[in-house]
């Protein structure tokens, strides 16, 4: 069981028997009141949303999700495919389902596919994903120290925002669950 | 996870207006007090026993603890005869963590004798509007697409009608489901301080471990919070000093964090024998984090401090 303080955005819990995922997350406490818990989650099968104020002494169920690692083969009409490369089972997964993944799935990249009850519900993607810079204008040295950003393209086509001193050909480290720069990776 | 040094650089640097706005607000905040006759002092950060509130958690240190507020010390220089006085200070509070929370942040708080609350409002008023004139804020400012004027009086409304005003539920019905602090964070406060800073006052008593009851209503303690833009941005009130009320107060609150999280922490006796002593009197404490959050416009905590506990 979850207590209030494991609350996180990201964290998926089971609802009247549906999963959830915590999509935004606020911690808040007013004055010298107590300390609330204010979440928005997604329903992880039928994509609705709803908020609500938990307290820190509600305890929730944790969502029953398993993931098993497949590979992603193509995209077909507005179907996903990916196979499970022991058994070569192939499930595919809609636009919907595979959500914000996009910006970060390179072709015939492993992926985690969730399942729930056995069924491919979704995609699971590691928190941090390193991607080449594809696109970048260049920019002028001596500019390396300063907190200006500046948008370029990774391999997958996907449009980001980083700091300046990025330049062409280099990889760097991007959070899945914001979609935003971490940092540049060495080598 | 670790950064490079670039990175470091990177995000540092993004920080460099809100740290200069910080500095300078600070300057201004301290030039008030000083052209307004106050003493600014330092207390100890770790203490024996924090002043015990059911719904704050103090971090242990060795034995002792991280304050939670300067309060308990600086009343007790109250007591002792010091009219007037401020401080600085970081407070650290456990597990609380958000966009508008630290567990170790920064505080502005200070105390006035023969002041009350009402004075303390208008004086809360006096010195921001002051200081944001210093930075060139004068008029309004825009926080977070809310355009907030600054002109003086500032709105006053009481914790019961700004519920009747705001809330689906009545305060005595919030009360009594033990729904206040929702209903307040839900439909109350983000109503607060939109048009003009907004002082809510006049809370129920239970809400209040260490401010004075209203003479002619029991009901109801002398206690207030400045909104800016729907954010909390102080606590002030006219201070308890019935010792004798102090200690059953302190009491309860102790009763309700042993029986949350199994701790028993000290009764604070130097500050109860203190209010013996000590004349009517006032005190506010002001975040001063979230004061820099409105003056940089960021809805983000993190944005005005150099290092959040994440990065180190």
């Amino acid at each position: 069981m979850y207590t209030a303080s494991d609350l996180r955005k990201g964290l998926r819990l089971k609802i009247d028997n549906d999963p959830y995922v915590i999509t935004e997350f606020n911690f808040v406490k007013p004055g010298k009141g107590q300390a609330l818990y204010r979440c928005k989650l997604k329903n992880m099968l039928t994509g609705s949303q709803f908020e609500r104020t938990f307290r820190s002494v509600d305890v929730f169920e944790p969502a029953d999700l398993r993931e098993k690692k497949m590979q992603y083969l193509y995209k077909e009409g507005d179907k996903f495919c990916f196979m499970d490369n022991e058994t070569f089972e192939q499930v595919y997964l809609t636009q919907e389902q595979v959500g914000d993944a996009v910006n970060f799935l390179l072709d015939n990249i492993e992926a985690e596919i969730l399942l729930f009850e056995d069924r491919p519900i979704g995609i699971s993607l590691p928190n941090f994903v390193e991607l080449v810079v594809t696109e970048a204008e260049p920019w002028a040295k001596g500019d390396t120290v300063s907190g200006a950003t500046k948008p370029v393209k990774v391999q997958t086509g996907y449009t980001i925002l980083v700091p300046t001193f990025i330049s062409e050909g280099e990889k760097i480290r991007i959070d899945t669950r914001t979609g935003e720069y971490l940092t540049r990776v060495k080598g | 996870m670790s950064t490079l040094p670039k990175d470091d650089c990177f995000y540092l640097a993004r920080k460099a207006q809100a740290l200069q706005l910080r500095a300078g607000f600070t300057e201004h905040l301290r030039r008030f007090f000083i052209q307004q006759g106050f003493l600014e002092v330092e207390t100890p950060l770790r203490i024996p026993a924090p002043a015990p509130e059911e719904h704050i958690e103090p971090l242990p240190s060795g034995n002792w603890f991280l304050q939670t507020s300067p309060e308990i010390c600086m009343k007790r220089l109250l007591a002792a005869g010091y009219p007037r006085i401020f401080q600085f200070c970081k407070c650290f509070r456990a597990g609380e963590r958000g966009n508008r929370h630290l567990p170790e942040f920064s505080m502005l708080e200070w105390y006035a004798l023969h002041c009350d609350y009402r004075k303390l409002m208008d004086q809360c008023e006096d010195l921001l509007i002051s200081a944001c004139r210093q930075m060139g804020r004068s008029g309004k400012i825009v926080w977070q697409n809310k355009t907030i004027r600054l002109s003086p009086p500032w709105e006053r409304i009481t914790v019961a009608d700004a519920f009747s005003r705001y809330a689906p539920v009545s305060l005595p019905n919030a009360l009594a489901g033990d729904r206040f602090d929702e209903v307040l964070v839900e439909h109350v406060e983000p109503n607060l301080g939109n048009d003009l800073p907004t002082f809510l006052f006049d809370y129920p008593a239970q809400m209040a471990s260490l401010a004075k009851i209203k003479k002619d209503d029991p009901a109801v303690a002398e206690r207030f919070e400045l909104y800016i833009g729907g954010m909390e941005i102080a606590n002030g009130f006219s201070e308890l000093t019935d010792a004798r009320e102090q200690r059953r107060r302190f009491e309860e609150a102790l009763k309700a964090q042993a029986a949350r999280h199994q701790v028993h922490y000290a009764m604070p006796e130097p500050f109860l024998a203190s209010l013996e002593n000590l004349p009517p009197c006032a005190g506010i404490a002001l975040g001063l984090d979230r004061m820099i959050m409105i003056l940089a416009d960021t809805a983000t905590i993190d944005d005005v401090i150099a290092f959040s506990p994440e990065t180190l």
